[in-house]
């Protein structure tokens, strides 16, 4: 009944060609490689472009970004940070507010290179089994994350955060980062399957919390012609997002994805022979639901 | 009845979803908590500064500092003579955050101090606009049996480096016992003028430092607050605070003198003041 790993996606290749069927994933690797540059640019050739890391950076010399649980830890160690921090954690907030929050876990964060890898080779070499969390288990994490750095009155969590600690070491300076790497990677790999940013990061539940009322959202816009190859759910990071939209149509949901935990990838886009999802924003598909099945719709 | 039969097995199963769902949560808060405490330990031992660590000026003392540094670099880009560092994995100092060893480059002291300003959280406080009135650390003699102003050679490197000169170090006359008519020239440091910028440590001509800078908590001692210094009062108050002593009488040759603040005897007539090699370094090189 189930095809194996290396078959998924083939049908999309078959009937769109290999680089349609790749677009979102080839533009993602893209993007997550073009930060990295970005911020290398400054140090390796001089071009300073931004500055600092993920956490803290500076754009063109003018513009502050703060990353929101680097902000969130500060505040809850009682300290009040400087207007710079203040101003930052708003332009980074709001710009994820507007595309979706998790877009920095699938379109930015380096992590996510190496927990594909590990997800790709654990499915190629056919493991199963393995630690099972839940996928409520990050937003435990994002408040024993801001209750330590309250009790202790440090960003206790930054001593450990494997998403500043690998983006801080590639641009200033490795050192034994590289342990992160292979730590997460086989976690990824052995352990539990998506663990870390389906499971555990506590970045991600911030994030899927910013994300809730996004502007950008992925829908299963011509769900009718889903012919049930559940390719999209296997490639999906977060799975049970998909299902209310691509099969909601009897109950009365709406195509649009809008868990908050969607990190707007567009794998799915991909992977679909029948070209059923599509990014769009959150609004203009329930104006076209109110026409299909009339105003029943709740939010 | 029908009703009654269906709701039974509904029930259980309630009351079972309820237990699973407490055994659940209490796994998932303990594991949580678990981790979170191995997080708290670790990062109070790994988020201890080693004590020849220095923090960029205008540092707010360690613990503040700990809980506002985003660790993002941008003090370590914009110093301009790359002296600042991120404690990178695997080193002493405590991730990620910015800090320079002294004896392999102090701070250069910048008058528009470049670093502090675009630090985001105010980590590194926006107040400090004077960079003589940073305090990244101490700087002490720790080894008076190696520094060689206290063999009774001549060095006063770390004194001729200072960039606060002749105000953060002193050289202070003292008597050569060794060879009895010597003079040694003391380094002497002033917290008073004393940014920590490491400079002198830096400088330092042995192999290992003599003079070390430190954080000010551990090399600064602290009076009572109850203590009184007589001298100061009576200076304070214009006259003397109790029966003033009788001034002592010397009789001496004509030209000399005794003075009790340590100069000790002093003739007159030799003019010693104007030439002597230690006041014209103290006075520095203005005058």
């Amino acid at each position: 009944m189930a095809k194996p790993f290396s078959e998924i996606g083939n049908d999309a290749i078959q009937s769109k060609g290999w680089l349609a069927a790749h677009k979102w994933l080839i533009l993602r690797r893209v993007s997550q490689l073009g930060v990295l540059a970005l911020f290398l640019l400054g140090p390796l050739a001089g071009i300073w472009i931004i500055k600092g890391n993920l956490s803290s950076s500076l754009l063109f010399d003018t513009v502050p970004m703060t990353e929101p649980v680097v902000f969130l830890q500060m505040l809850a160690t009682g300290l009040v940070p400087a207007t710079d921090a203040i101003i930052g954690v708003a332009i980074v907030a709001g710009f994820y507010f507007l595309v979706g929050g998790r877009v920095f876990c699938s379109w930015v964060c380096p992590v996510n290179m190496i927990t594909d890898a590990a997800h790709w080779l654990r499915e190629r070499l056919g493991i199963r089994g393995g630690a099972r969390f839940s996928r409520n288990l990050r937003y435990w994490m994002l408040g024993m994350v801001l209750l330590l750095s309250a009790v202790t009155g440090t960003m206790a969590y930054e001593m450990f955060n494997p998403v500043s600690i690998l983006h801080r070491g590639i641009i200033f300076g490795v050192g034994l980062a590289w342990s992160v790497v292979i730590a997460i990677f086989l976690f990824d790999f052995l352990v539990a399957k998506r663990g870390w940013c389906t499971h555990l990061c506590p970045m991600g539940g911030l994030y899927s919390v910013i994300g809730r009322y996004s502007l950008l959202k992925i829908a299963a816009d011509k769900r009718e012609a889903c012919n049930d190859c559940m390719d999209c759910f296997i490639v999906c990071p977060e799975p049970q997002v998909i299902k209310p939209a691509l099969k909601g149509a009897k109950k009365g949901l709406s195509p649009v994805i809008l868990a908050s935990e969607c990190t707007n990838c567009g794998r799915c886009i991909d992977v679909c022979s029948e070209d059923v999802f599509s990014f769009g924003t959150r609004f203009n598909k329930y104006e076209k639901l109110g026409s299909e099945i009339g105003s029943a719709q709740k939010v | 009845m029908s009703e009654a039969t269906e709701n039974k097995p509904t029930n259980a199963a309630r009351t079972m979803s309820r237990r699973q769902f407490l055994a659940d949560t209490a796994r998932t808060a303990c594991g949580v908590g678990l981790l979170g405490l191995g997080i708290g330990v670790y990062s109070d031992r790994a988020g201890a500064l080693p004590a020849n660590a220095l923090r960029p000026p205008g540092a707010k003392p360690e613990e503040d500092f700990l809980a506002a540094c985003t660790r993002c670099g941008l003090c370590v880009r914009d110093c301009p003579y790359d002296m600042l560092h991120l404690g990178k994995m695997g080193d002493d100092v405590p991730l990620g955050t910015p800090y320079f060893f002294a004896r392999e480059a102090g701070c250069e002291m910048c008058e528009d101090i470049p670093c502090v300003p675009v630090c985001p959280t105010g980590a590194l406080d926006h107040d400090l606009t004077n960079i003589n009135d940073s305090r990244m650390g101490l700087a002490v003699v720790s080894d008076e049996e190696t520094c060689i102003a206290f063999l009774g050679l001549r060095c006063e490197v770390c004194f001729n480096i200072c960039p606060i000169r002749g105000e953060a170090i002193t050289l202070d006359k003292k008597h050569n016992e060794r060879t009895g008519k010597h003079s040694l020239f003391i380094p002497t440091v002033h917290s008073e003028a004393c940014t920590g910028c490491g400079k002198c440590e830096e400088a330092c001509i042995l192999d290992e430092a003599a003079i070390r800078v430190l954080p000010n908590h551990l090399v600064q001692g602290k009076l009572q607050a109850h203590y009184r210094k007589g001298w100061e009062e009576k200076a304070k108050a214009g006259e003397a605070l109790v029966t003033p002593d009788t001034e002592h009488r010397y009789n001496l040759p004509e030209g000399m003198r005794y003075e009790h603040a340590g100069e000790g005897l002093i003739m007159d007539d030799a003019d010693a003041s104007k030439s002597d090699a230690i006041n014209i370094l103290n006075r520095g090189f203005g005058d």
